[in-house]
């Protein structure tokens, strides 16, 4: 008899429940465009924010309402985006590949280091260290924060200690621009193959005491660019990006410092290649 | 006796003795003076001579940009050779102005009017340690004349004067005070003039007995200045814990000590204001103690700002064979120093030498939760639980953990059995969030 009573009353209870859960089903009910689901499975559900939005389930969401471009998911590949184009019914837009590009090549072989840094081997910590030890304040610490950072696995830090992206791998998440206490990171279209890798400060030919491929504002890369182009400001030569179609490779031969480059797909990789190519 | 100190702190070796005998020397000049124009807390001063300008010693290189902010001067006559980049002692470049010393110069500044202290008003006070340039000489170098003038809001009781001096090593504001006692007092005098307070309290620790029997000797009788001495234990001379161990008031997170109704000045600047008031000179030159086991000669010596730190060793007879690192201040809050040609400023409390015996570089072990840490913080924080956060980068907790409230004492990073650079690791936590902030604003 009391396990009846049990069974009725928790029964009962569960009843109860269960009804208040249906109305307030029929109720509260909020309808979800059941694409978003579908665009949602369709991404690569890297979370990695490189669109901007705060994970793939947002940028699905947007897809579908029609706010964003797919093309804008830099992570996914072509053949993926056009999937989800077609499926939506949408034009997928232009996509322009875009990776991060390193402002410094003073590698352990060219920059002067002039204080021995020991300590935690993070490039965060080893800034707030009286600027880590390297000759340059400015320049590259090669303590790897940027290749932990990275959730795709497109930086490997080279023999000089410098951090190579590899273009294929890089999605421009801008987690490497976050993670550089040095701020030296930028996100560059591929196709702009011109880049001043440098961002000392310091003026003349003074620099080289520092490093051997500081940029040293002899202004002849501005002379050779179509006008406007290049400029030195306080002390480091800066491209204008809007102009960046006139851009030619003759700009950068002059530069007695390769301070100022012509990249080829992925940064420093070509450098010594190059050297045993003209020698030939 | 009763206890004046705090609860929680270190005590480090003190390593005074190299110094605390030596009386004050002054260094002759040396043959190139380097200005940079950020030297205090605030807006960097603004360039005001060209390159071939001829300067008198005292005379203005920079002016005050702002209230929050102090002119620059001419450490020594010569002549502008260059304005350019320049190492700063924190790592970074500064806009730096260069002074080829005229050697056969006498070095006597201009001739000037020296204001008479008892007719000005508050804000002209104010304007007189402003145009000389006066910054807290105990190393953070907040411009002197904002403490002159505290808000309206709140009621100024006591003047607290700083002569803890509880970093190892160090001993300039010690010798400042046993060999020019009248000049701490005479500018306790202005201080209390212009603040309108009617007590003064000077904290010294208890191991400058000199310094306290020198202050007491020359105690001026018509005021009512306390010389209080304290609890010997690092850091002592911390504003928030000198307050405590002075007044027994703790000042709340995140404000200001003039909240409580005190305002803390370091003896050296009491020294510089007294200066001002006295001869007009404004702030060119500091008592620096340059001392550490590395060191050939230890001295306490007057050192024209803008003296390269290279010049400031050699006169010192340079460094021994086993020297390893430079430190800009002392070891326990320093920062080493990674260019010799980085100069002395204003803010430059004293350069120590370390040898590679002491710089030794031990093993990081994780943390064992032994607390050890949170036993010695003195501002009660968790920097176990925080070095966590900080290692896995999640800095808005550390925020969150009244991460602001650490002064980057260097308590923790003592007394850690594991060797975990605290410390470090919150200066670099608490750069990235300023970059992160940065960034929002942008």
């Amino acid at each position: 008899m009391i396990i009846l009573q049990a069974v009725l009353i928790l029964g009962g209870t569960a009843l109860v429940f269960a009804i208040f859960i249906a109305a307030a089903n029929k109720k509260l009910k909020v309808w979800e465009d059941p694409r978003i689901d579908v665009v949602s499975a369709m991404l690569p559900n890297a979370n990695c924010g490189a669109c901007g939005l705060p994970g793939c389930r947002a940028f699905a969401e947007k897809a579908v309402a029609g706010g964003i471009q797919v093309s804008k998911c830099t992570v996914s590949n072509a053949e993926r985006i056009g999937e989800i184009a077609h499926f939506l019914g949408v034009d997928a837009g232009q996509a322009v590949k875009v990776v991060a590009r390193l402002q410094c090549a003073g590698g352990s072989n060219v920059a002067v280091q002039r204080a021995e840094y020991r300590g935690l081997g993070t490039c965060e910590a080893a800034a707030a260290v009286a600027g880590g030890g390297k000759g340059c304040a400015w320049g590259c610490l090669g303590l790897a924060d940027c290749e932990r950072a990275c959730t795709f696995g497109a930086i490997t830090m080279n023999p000089e200690g410098l951090p190579v992206v590899d273009v294929e791998k890089c999605t421009a998440c801008n987690d490497c621009v976050v993670a550089c206490p040095k701020d030296l990171f930028v996100l560059q279209q591929l196709d702009h193959q011109l880049l001043v890798q440098c961002k000392n400060l310091v003026q003349g030919d003074v620099v080289l005491e520092q490093c051997t491929v500081a940029c040293t504002t002899c202004g002849k890369c501005v002379l050779d660019a179509a006008p406007g182009l290049i400029s030195v400001a306080s002390g480091v030569a800066v491209i204008d990006y809007s102009k960046i179609a006139e851009a030619e490779e003759s700009a950068v031969e002059r530069c007695p410092t390769n301070a100022i480059v012509w990249l080829r797909g992925a940064q420093f990789a070509r450098q010594p290649a190059l050297s045993s190519a003209e020698a030939a | 006796m009763a206890f004046f100190g705090f609860a929680h702190g270190v005590h480090p070796p003190e390593e005074k003795g190299l110094t605390s005998g030596l009386p004050i020397r002054r260094m002759p000049y040396p043959e190139e003076i380097v200005l940079p124009l950020r030297q205090h807390a605030g807006k960097p001063a603004k360039l005001c001579v060209r390159v071939g300008d001829h300067v008198e010693r005292g005379d203005p290189v920079g002016l005050a940009d702002g209230y929050m902010s102090v002119p620059i001067h001419a450490s020594a006559a010569g002549t502008i050779s260059a304005i350019d980049l320049w190492p700063h002692p924190d790592g970074s470049y500064a806009q730096t102005v260069h002074i080829k010393v005229d050697k056969y110069a006498v070095q006597l500044p201009r001739p000037r009017l020296v204001p008479r202290w008892e007719g000005l008003t508050v804000d002209q006070v104010v304007k007189a340690v402003q145009d000389a340039g006066v910054v807290g000489l105990g190393g953070a170098a907040f411009p002197t004349h904002v403490k002159l003038a505290p808000p309206k809001d709140y009621k100024v009781h006591t003047l607290i004067i700083n002569g803890a001096e509880c970093e190892p090593y160090l001993t300039s504001d010690h010798r400042t005070m046993v060999e020019y006692p009248e000049r701490v007092h005479f500018g306790c005098r202005v201080m209390m003039h212009t603040l309108g307070v009617s007590k003064a309290v000077i904290g010294v620790e208890k191991n400058k007995p000199d310094a306290i029997a020198a202050l007491e000797r020359t105690r001026p009788k018509d005021l009512d200045i306390t010389i209080l001495p304290l609890t010997v234990k690092y850091p002592q001379g911390a504003e928030k814990m000198l307050i405590h161990a002075v007044t027994g008031v703790e000042v709340p997170s995140g404000k200001l000590p003039v909240t409580v109704g005190v305002v803390v000045q370091n003896v050296g600047s009491l020294a510089a204001i007294a200066e001002v008031f006295d001869t007009g000179l404004p702030l060119i030159e500091r008592i620096v103690t340059v001392t550490g086991h590395g060191l050939t000669r230890p001295a306490n010596l007057i050192v024209p700002v803008g003296t390269k730190l290279k010049d400031l060793l050699a006169y010192c007879d340079g460094v021994t064979p086993d020297a390893r690192e430079v430190i800009n201040g002392g070891p326990m809050m320093g920062m080493a120093v990674s260019n010799l040609d980085a100069p002395v400023l204003k803010g430059t409390t004293g350069i120590v030498v370390l040898t590679s015996d002491e710089v030794r570089a031990e093993k990081i072990y994780p943390c064992i939760h032994c607390g050890r840490c949170l036993d010695a913080c003195p501002v009660f924080l968790n920097p176990s639980w925080l070095g966590d956060l900080a290692r896995v980068k999640r800095y808005q907790e550390m925020a969150d953990h009244h991460l602001a409230d650490c002064m980057l004492c260097g308590s923790c990073s003592y007394v850690c059995p594991s060797n975990i650079p605290l410390s470090q690791l919150f200066q670099a936590s608490k750069a990235a969030l300023r970059r992160v902030q940065t960034a929002g604003a942008a």
